[in-house]
């Protein structure tokens, strides 16, 4: 088991160093640089001063080099400053993370809770009306645009309805209720984005374990449908779930970007965007690589899952 | 009297779908509407970019059969060349996609060994990737800091050529992964042995040999990508990294939409309808394909 853990996290580590190596390249392909910037904000620069302000910051190195030098001070501790927030980026990161951490959790949760049960209601009567409605609901569910659906749940709830808030988040002070207000909408439209798919797997990963011998003896042996559906099948279909629901945490914090733009939500999604569009390199470079670590956590959790609900899976030893 | 060539079971399975068949109906609808915008333009009498800034945010009428946007300009000539950029931009990612991944899927199932542990390694850390906020990245990326030429750069058709760029180099995991699974199964068979015993290589193998009997697998991959592609597409154009202004696509029309939801809701219910009954039609039409060329199903 620990070997296993050792070994993901290995793993985990070195995809994060390539991608940190690969979103250093990427943003200094952005358009200008940040003396480019101090240019545009003194007149007074001549070209000269501006060669001579790259050579000051390292920008007229080769590009691994400038990587190793950010690298190295990262590691450090020093992750620079936002030029949007005039902040040091941690201190505009760190709540932006925990935002987006209660927003994806809780859509996270709702899609669940809603779609396994959904899901094996399906299985459970195949080709009925009832599987009929869930697939049609599923198919509508994986189609829909994030945005769009956004927008329609704006419409509906706060242009026509008046009930919820159009975006943003409660003040500091404000009470539990206004908080949730806040968030309802958000979550509805992340989570439904995810409960398709997961409704899908779940319904056909249950369809493949009602098939084996065990469920048939269990019946024989006088278990009545439902419980042998809901005792013995639904947690051996949740294994493939499982793997499936982690590969799926890039799409769920992709949907959180839009969600959260969309929403004024502040979390990583709109803090990424922003920073992207408002050429502040330091926050952008820092957002995605914190980005990228949430979701191979939020991978390396659900593989910890996956061994928790399988206990044929020997870990550690041979092919895993 | 019935064939039963495998052609005209799959035909007949497919026909069982009333879904994918309904699907199939409606796309071929929408094609003909989109490749007849020029048609409808003619006969409003205006052109989907022009702007009247005297009938702004018209109620549907018979001139404008949707009403007109916030810079008075036709809404439904707008939806209908919005759909060629968005169903030709989802097509061709599409197909680079699976093109792709066919590859990758190929030879990582093919050749086994360490070949395929590296090829599906770096697919699962393509698909366990946070993609939209990197894709934002790479869409904002200086096309001159990469060298390209300046007719390139420049050129009007920079903006579709950029996403089907990015959507093809994200979007093959799942082409890849099927055609992998299904390569894998298929290289045991005899006539893979026999092509080996008359002294074939692995290249003429897996692309003479192998290839061919991959295009079930190819085709319901494209079918199911295309929807996804789409989305993709609508997306980044909403966030406005996509197709540019004043080229209409459905994902750019609701960007302008959102800032008016509260005096023109209807704005925003367009384009965005279009996108999902396109995308659940082509997710429709997949499924009904991939039971029908399923060659486990039963009859």
């Amino acid at each position: 088991m620990r070997r296993f853990l050792l070994s993901r996290l290995l793993q985990s580590l070195v995809v994060l160093v390539i991608m940190s190596f690969v979103i250093y390249a990427l943003i200094g392909l952005m358009p200008g640089d940040p003396i480019d910037l101090m240019i545009s904000a003194n007149p007074n620069m001549t070209a000269a001063d501006a060669a001579a302000l790259r050579a000051i910051y390292g920008l007229d190195l080769p590009i691994y080099e400038r990587y190793w030098n950010w690298l190295t001070a990262a590691l450090q501790g020093d992750l620079g400053y936002s030029r949007l927030f005039g902040q040091p980026v941690l201190d505009v990161l760190l709540p932006a993370l925990g935002n987006t951490v209660i927003l994806m959790g809780t859509a996270f949760t709702l899609a669940v809770m809603v779609a396994i049960p959904i899901g094996t209601l399906a299985a459970s009567k195949p080709r009925s009306a009832v599987d009929y409605g869930i697939n049609l609901f599923a198919f509508a569910g994986i189609s829909i645009p994030s945005f769009w659906l956004a927008l329609m749940l704006i419409i509906i709830f706060s242009v026509s309805l008046g009930w919820l808030p159009a975006g943003g988040i409660a003040s500091a002070n404000a009470g539990f209720v206004e908080y949730i207000s806040y968030m309802v909408l958000p979550v509805l439209t992340i989570a439904t984005l995810s409960i398709g798919s997961y409704t899908r797997y779940t319904r056909s990963s249950m369809l493949e374990t009602l098939r084996h011998d065990y469920i048939r003896t269990a019946r024989a042996k006088g278990a009545s449908r439902r419980r042998v559906v809901w005792k013995h099948a639904l947690r051996n279909a949740l294994i493939p779930v499982v793997t499936i629901l982690a590969l799926d945490f890039g799409f769920l914090f992709s949907g959180a970007l839009v969600t959260e733009t969309i929403f004024s939500w502040p979390g990583m999604g709109k803090l990424i965007f922003d920073a992207v569009m408002g050429n502040d390199f330091n926050l952008a470079l820092v957002a995605l690589l914190f980005a990228t670590a949430l979701v191979l956590t939020a991978n390396l959790l659900a593989d910890l899952c996956y061994a928790w609900l399988d206990p044929r899976i020997v870990i550690g030893g041979g092919k895993v | 009297m019935t064939s039963n060539s495998p052609l005209s079971l799959a035909a007949r399975r497919f026909r069982r779908h009333k879904l994918a068949i309904f699907s199939a109906g409606l796309l071929l609808l929408m094609i003909v509407l989109v490749m007849a915008a020029p048609l409808f333009e003619a006969l409003l009498g205006v052109g989907a970019n022009d702007v009247n800034l005297m009938s702004r945010l018209l109620p549907p009428s018979l001139a404008h059969p949707l009403g007109t946007d916030e810079l008075g300009r036709d809404v439904f000539l707008r939806l209908l060349y919005g759909g060629r950029i968005s169903l030709f931009t989802g097509l061709t990612a599409a197909v680079f996609a699976a093109s792709i991944g066919t590859v990758v899927g190929l030879f990582a199932g093919f050749l086994g060994g360490r070949v395929d542990a590296a090829l599906m390694r770096l697919t699962d850390s393509v698909i366990a990737l946070p993609l939209l906020p990197l894709l934002i990245v790479l869409v904002a990326i200086d096309l001159n800091k990469l060298g390209l030429p300046q007719s390139i750069v420049e050129s009007e058709d920079v903006s579709f050529y950029r996403i089907v760029f990015i959507v093809a180099i994200t979007g093959w995991t799942t082409v890849a992964r099927l055609v992998r699974g299904a390569t894998l199964s298929l290289k045991e068979q005899e006539f893979v042995m026999a092509a080996r015993g008359v002294g074939a290589g692995n290249m003429r193998i897996m692309f003479r040999h192998i290839l061919p009997n991959l295009l079930s697998v190819i085709i319901v991959a494209v079918t199911l990508s295309i929807g996804t592609v789409i989305l993709l597409e609508s997306v980044l154009s909403f966030l406005g990294l996509g197709i540019q202004p004043p080229m209409a696509s459905w994902g750019n029309m609701l960007t302008n939409a959102q800032q008016l939801i509260w005096e023109a809701p209807m704005l925003a219910v367009y384009p965005g309808l279009l996108i999902f009954v396109t995308v659940i039609s082509f997710n429709f039409l997949g499924d009904g394909l991939q039971d029908a060329l399923d060659p486990k199903a039963e009859y």
